[in-house]
């Protein structure tokens, strides 16, 4: 692992509502430099709003959230452009851009934010491809590509500008679990070789385990985190409700206890005495 | 169906394998040997809540609230729709004070109704309002200067893309306007040159009909050519665009939104304004004015076949058309045309820009798109003839 000391990302206090419903409150952490740190939780826990805050698509109700050092909840203009700049959005459907081809969405940063010439902007989408076994597909368009290299490509396309943080929403939700892992190793292996820092969200349990250095647990009750840790040594000898519930997969409160078989199926014996 | 022997009459007509009795005075026995399912409680429904409503309560003994015992035999096959009767028996009972018992069923089963239960007692609790009477006004306020200052802030931006495409043209994405300007223009102008066709055609030979009656239909090209490049042509055409490109923009920038494509552009740091608005206004600039003038020669040719067919060369008809167009006309047509396509490829790209979830916001958005682009083109028109009518025009 390729995780140094120093922090990278920051969030402070954050509370965060729609209208009059709160979803976090007081949520803190920190991501360390180089780690592939994960957000789980079961759905609607606040995990996918906790990110859309991150990457400055909402505004927090109070609280601030430091991207390698400035805050992207008070900054504005140029400042604010910088910041989106040094990090990456992979989002869960991908969000390539419909009338363009992958080699212009991946080069599609470049074009806009460097003076390279249009044959430097195709090279270096092309690297960009490759990194993520896809460079045999520039010129195909995103509805050509299968669920898979729709997702490799939109990470070919957050790392054009070779951010230092790259934020991933659901990176395996919807793949079969060959896609997946091959995507999960993918993450690892960018980690480990560029030295990419990657907040995921997450509740695939198998990629989680697979790729996380450290995880936070969101939990909808407490409207924050509920543990924080290696995800692995948490599964192993956590015994907070909250962890046991998502590592053992258990139903929440009202699926405490499961059933035994399935009410509506008619056991062998008494269909077999049904005329 | 066994009955008990009882003051009041039980249900008729209930399923093989329902014992209803009356053990004691108000303490009502349900016992099912017989399925639960979507089959059978079509016929219990209504029957058995009836018996429990009214001897829960001791209505016909005047006991007061007693007791209700379900029983279940261990082959009772329960479904959804017999575990909706079983929350409804006991929800019934119960709100009469009555005291609920149920033997036989598994655990599993008891687990579900457990569940069921307790999706009826959520549904059945009244919805807290949070929003009182201040709260709601205070909040459309909100909304409403919310949605008024976003419109000014998107209209700026506009503003300054297009300032900005002036000073810098280097910087405009002249493919993306190319792609743009071959949708909105090049592909739309069979509809408009049969549109102008059609109108011209249709004009000509109406106005030759009453005129003829007078001897007048000389004027006819008169009255084509001016009413054409001074209303129809820029008229007609903007409608063409609303109707067409507009709501293509609304839906395209609708989809993307959906698709979190815009989110992707912010995050990019990319504004959607200069990057999807910019390109389709210049495009819609830039194609208005040859499909104004397309359409309203289309209109010409129509009018020259009407007259053509009653006898008048076509020289007669060019000369009386161009001595009644100004230049004037055509400049006020196109100075028309282009503040309109301005405000209906503004108007398309907001509303798609506004979009919110789902497959259905996308529809709205384009429907909303093409009302409000008429709706703008109507007023705009309407300010077009008070301002020619004082600059005599």
């Amino acid at each position: 692992m390729n995780v140094n000391d120093d922090i990278i990302i920051s969030v402070r206090d954050l509370s965060c509502a729609y209208g009059p419903e709160v979803v976090l409150r007081d949520v803190g952490f920190d991501v360390l430099r180089g780690e592939v740190f994960v957000v789980i939780g079961r759905s609607g826990c606040g995990k996918s709003t906790l990110l859309k805050h991150m990457i400055g698509l909402l505004e927090p109700v109070r609280g601030s959230i430091l991207l390698d050092g400035r805050d992207i909840v008070t900054a504005r203009g140029a400042q604010r452009l910088e910041i989106l700049q040094g990090i990456g959005v992979m989002y869960q459907m991908g969000a390539l851009f419909g009338s363009m081809s992958t080699l212009r969405n991946v080069g599609l940063p470049l074009e806009e934010y460097t003076d390279l010439p249009q044959e430097a902007v195709d090279a270096i989408a092309r690297v960009k491809l490759s990194l993520v076994g896809l460079e045999r597909f520039g010129h195909y368009m995103p509805t050509e590509l299968s669920g898979g290299m729709v997702k490799r490509a939109a990470i070919a396309r957050a790392m054009a500008l070779d951010p230092p943080i790259l934020f991933l929403d659901e990176p395996s939700a919807g793949l079969d679990p060959v896609t997946s892992a091959g995507l999960d190793s993918l993450i690892r292996s960018l980690a480990e070789t560029l030295g990419i820092t990657f907040v995921i969200v997450s509740h695939e349990l198998p990629s989680i385990l697979s790729i996380a250095d450290r995880v936070i647990l969101m939990d909808d009750g407490i409207k924050g985190i509920a543990a924080t840790g290696d995800p692995r040594e948490l599964n192993a000898s956590s015994q907070e409700p909250e962890v046991r519930r998502f590592f053992d997969r258990e139903v929440a409160e009202r699926g405490a206890h499961r059933p035994a078989r399935r009410p509506g199926i008619r056991p062998a014996t008494t269909q077999e005495a049904r005329p | 169906m066994q009955h008990a022997q009882h003051n009041t009459p039980l249900p008729e007509g209930l399923p093989e394998g329902l014992v209803i009795r009356e053990e004691a005075p108000g303490v009502l026995t349900l016992s099912f040997a017989c399925d639960l399912d979507s089959a059978t409680v079509a016929g219990l429904w209504a029957p058995v809540l009836d018996s429990v409503r009214a001897r829960a309560a001791g209505a016909d003994t005047g006991s007061g609230p007693g007791a209700v015992r379900l029983e279940f035999t261990p082959d009772c096959y329960i479904d959804g729709a017999g575990l909706a009767l079983l929350v409804k028996l006991r929800a019934e009972a119960e709100a009469r004070g009555a005291q609920v018992t149920l033997t036989g069923l598994s655990e599993s089963q008891e687990h579900l109704l457990g569940l069921a239960g307790q999706a009826e007692r959520v549904a059945s609790q009244k919805p807290h309002d949070r929003r009182g009477l201040r709260v709601l006004i205070q909040s459309g306020v909100g909304d409403i200067l919310t949605t008024s200052a976003e419109i000014i802030s998107y209209v700026g931006e506009c503003a300054l893309v297009l300032w900005d495409s002036l000073r810098h043209p280097e910087r405009v994405r002249w493919k993306d306007v190319l792609l743009s300007a071959l949708a909105v223009g090049v592909e739309s102008m069979p509809i408009v040159l049969l549109i102008g066709f059609l109108m011209g055609l249709i004009m000509s030979f109406q106005s030759v009909i009453t005129l003829q009656r007078f001897g007048g239909e000389i004027f006819v090209p008169n009255m084509l050519g001016l009413v054409m490049f001074r209303e129809m042509g820029p008229l007609v055409t903007a409608i063409l665009l609303a109707a067409r490109s507009g709501s293509a923009f609304a839906a395209e920038i609708g989809t993307m939104r959906v698709n979190e494509e815009l989110d992707a552009l912010a995050t990019m740091g990319i504004s959607p304004v200069r990057f999807l608005v910019g390109p389709r206004i210049l495009s819609s600039l830039c194609m208005v004015p040859f499909m104004v003038l397309f359409f309203n020669f289309a209109s010409l040719v129509g009018g020259a076949l009407v007259m053509l067919s009653i006898g008048f060369p076509l020289v007669t008809f060019t000369s009386r058309v161009f001595d009644n167009v100004t230049g004037t006309d055509l400049t006020g047509s196109l100075a028309k045309i282009i503040v309109f396509s301005l405000l209906v490829a503004g108007v398309s790209c907001l509303r798609g820009l506004r979009t919110g979830g789902g497959a259905s916001a996308v529809g709205r958005s384009t429907t909303a798109a093409v009302v409000s682009g008429l709706i703008l083109i109507t007023i705009a028109d309407g300010l077009f003839a008070v301002l020619f009518y004082y600059l005599k025009i």
